[in-house]
């Protein structure tokens, strides 16, 4: 799961670094609520599933963690570290497959996008590193006999694909509806178990992640070609009176 | 500049957005060639070589069959090491994806994603990507070689140059783990419903109608208006709506001359599919959500509220 700037604060890019400026409240990756939520129900399927919400980011982060528990994570790892800044996708699937490979898991759940890289790539990535068979997209997802089985949509229609566990998934947003945390929910979640863990306990060397163990880098930050002028209006009552005026200016109706 | 372009292919023809992907590399440089990665693909590469390439590599296996991305990814990692490939590039798609990510992790490459433009500065090549919803533009590059990179769907038309391409054969060996994923259904196409690539107007509904009933405001609206309705996938993948009615990256490319989406938060992989229509309309509550980036006239507001009223008013109009 990852922290990403809340969607109400304004985003910019630090114009020095190039990188995201992420001084600004940060909120849990709305993507990721449905990865998940995905686990809990597979975790209450399961009956004795625990759930292990693992998380990349600096020591703020912590606050989407908690989150994380308050909503019915068992457990919470967070792995921060100075030295993690700036790390591309090379840098972080490597340093999340070794945090990965630490819990053994029997099933890895990654959300669908992070809101504020629109990557959607990282899990393959991820999957190439632990030898796991990888499946995306997750429209649906069944488990039984020890596989994965998911309905998942391309762009020519929906794939039935297995796999047998362990593997990774990566899950669309329409997979589920998440649970919100019950005050229950909060207040134990400050009991749960929260280990930070570092690149070092990872085994990993500070220049095999951060900028140095990426492998992309940015140049330049630049305007994206204008668009035409855009109106915006609230809605007083009378925005379906506004939106026919407009129509009707643009001779649309 | 050796460049290898992976060429995907559905259906026995190869896919456009490939194709234009492999157009832009011949355009950048001479020394191109594509790949085709499936079973029973070796018929393709005549084609695919009009389209720049001076050399088309093809890995036809039975292991290829089924459009899975872990087989490919090892067969373009041996090849871009035997051939000294130092620029690897994906027309992105589900599959290219995840080949492309699997593939920097195994090569320990860098990978650069829904680029929209390729252009050499001072021997560089930089890639642009429009980042944080489309509002700044981004040079971005490589450290090191080989450089990966997967181009947001839509952005380079094919241009055939003719000639012909050197075809070979590349061996496939596939590892065991990129074996245990399966394919037990294929492209199961849900093409039920009305074509809307041709529609003048396009009344979209997403999540934000809050329930698969709901749908009837949207289909009130495109009916009075004289148009087509469109959806977007996180209700298509919940089934509220069906597939043919997709807009996006995934679904269908519209360009309306109007386009009213309603309860849509304007995800990237929405917007590349409408985002040729003449003028759009976005209602929505949210005032942060992203579509009123790319919106003619936002409105910050409930669906449930306004849509109902603005079916009645353009009745009035219309009929009257
Ligand atoms: C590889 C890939 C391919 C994809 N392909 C596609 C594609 O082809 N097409 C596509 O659409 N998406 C695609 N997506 C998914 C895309 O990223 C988004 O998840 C999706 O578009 C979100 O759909 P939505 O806007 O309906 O839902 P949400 O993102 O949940 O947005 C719902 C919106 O409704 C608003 N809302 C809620 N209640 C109300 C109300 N009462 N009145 C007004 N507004 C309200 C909310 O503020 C919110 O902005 C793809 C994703 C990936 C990773
Ligand atoms: N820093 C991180 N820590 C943990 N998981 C992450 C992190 N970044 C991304 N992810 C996961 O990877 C998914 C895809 O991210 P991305 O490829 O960056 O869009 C997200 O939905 C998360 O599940």
């Amino acid at each position: 799961m990852k922290e990403v700037p809340d969607a109400s604060a304004p985003k910019r890019m630090d114009p020095h670094t190039f990188r995201l400026d992420r001084s600004v409240p940060g909120a849990l990756n709305d993507f990721d609520t449905h990865a998940l939520e995905e686990a809990l129900r597979i975790g209450e399927q399961e009956g004795d599933g625990e759930v292990v919400a693992l998380l990349m980011g600096p020591p703020k982060a912590a606050d989407s963690l908690r989150k994380a528990l308050a909503v019915g994570a068992d457990r919470a790892v967070h792995v921060a570290d100075d030295a993690l800044v700036g790390s591309d996708l090379i840098a972080t699937s490597r340093t999340l497959a070794k945090a990965i490979e630490r819990e053994s898991p029997d099933l890895v759940v990654f959300g669908q996008q992070a809101a504020d890289s629109d990557g959607a790539v990282l899990w393959a990535a991820v999957a190439d590193r632990l030898r796991l068979p990888i499946i995306s997209q997750a429209a649906s997802l069944e488990l039984a006999d020890g596989k994965a089985k998911v309905k998942r949509q391309t762009e020519y229609g929906y794939d039935v694909i297995e796999a047998p566990l362990p593997c990774v998934v990566a899950v669309s947003d329409a997979i589920n509806e998440p649970r919100y945390p019950s005050l229950k929910g909060i207040m134990g979640a400050k009991k749960k178990p929260q280990d930070s863990v570092t690149t070092a306990d990872l085994g990993l060397g500070s220049e095999e992640v951060g900028e140095t163990g990426s492998r992309t880098e940015v140049y330049a930050v630049g305007e994206p070609p204008p668009r035409g002028e855009s109106r915006r209006i609230e809605d007083n009552g009378d925005a379906a009176e506004a939106i026919l005026e407009y129509l009707a200016e643009k001779k649309l109706i | 500049m050796p460049t290898l372009v992976y060429v995907e292919d559905h259906k026995g023809e190869p896919v456009n957005g490939s194709l234009g992907v492999l157009s832009k590399a011949a355009k950048l440089g001479d020394d191109v060639a594509a790949v085709l990665c499936g079973s029973g693909v070796e018929g393709l590469a005549e084609h695919v070589g009009k389209y720049g390439a001076a050399r088309v590599l093809v890995a036809d296996d039975p292991a290829l069959e089924a459009p899975l991305p872990q087989p490919r990814v090892d067969v373009l990692a041996k090849l871009v090491k035997s051939e000294g490939f130092d620029t690897v590039l994906f027309g992105a798609s589900v599959l290219t994806a995840d080949v492309a990510a699997g593939l920097a992790a195994r090569l320990d490459a860098g990978l650069n994603w829904d680029l929209i433009d390729l252009e050499e500065q001072d021997g560089k090549l930089v890639g642009k990507r429009p980042a944080l919803q489309d509002s700044v533009l981004l040079d971005v590059g490589w450290k090191s070689e080989p450089r990966l990179a997967l181009i947001r769907s839509g952005t380079f038309e094919p241009v055939e140059s003719g000639g012909a391409a050197e075809v070979t054969k590349v061996p496939v060996e596939v590892e065991d783990w990129s074996k245990q994923a399966v394919m037990l259904e294929r492209a199961h196409e849900e093409s039920e419903g009305p074509s809307i690539e041709d529609a003048e107007v396009i009344v979209a509904g997403g999540r934000g109608l809050g329930k698969p009933e709901n749908f009837s405001l949207v289909e009130g609206l495109a009916k009075a208006l004289g148009g087509a309705v469109a959806a977007t996938r996180a209700v298509v993948d919940a089934g509220w709506y069906p597939y043919a009615s997709q807009v996006g990256q995934t679904g269908k490319t519209v360009a309306p001359k109007l386009y009213i989406a309603c309860g849509i938060s304007g995800a990237i992989q929405h917007k590349v599919g409408m985002q040729g229509s003449g003028t759009i309309v976005a209602i929505n509550k949210d005032p942060n959500a992203p579509i009123f980036e790319y919106s003619d006239l936002g409105v910050v507001g409930d669906v449930h509220e306004i849509v109902p009223k603005l079916t009645e008013l353009v009745k009035a109009k219309r009929g009257g």
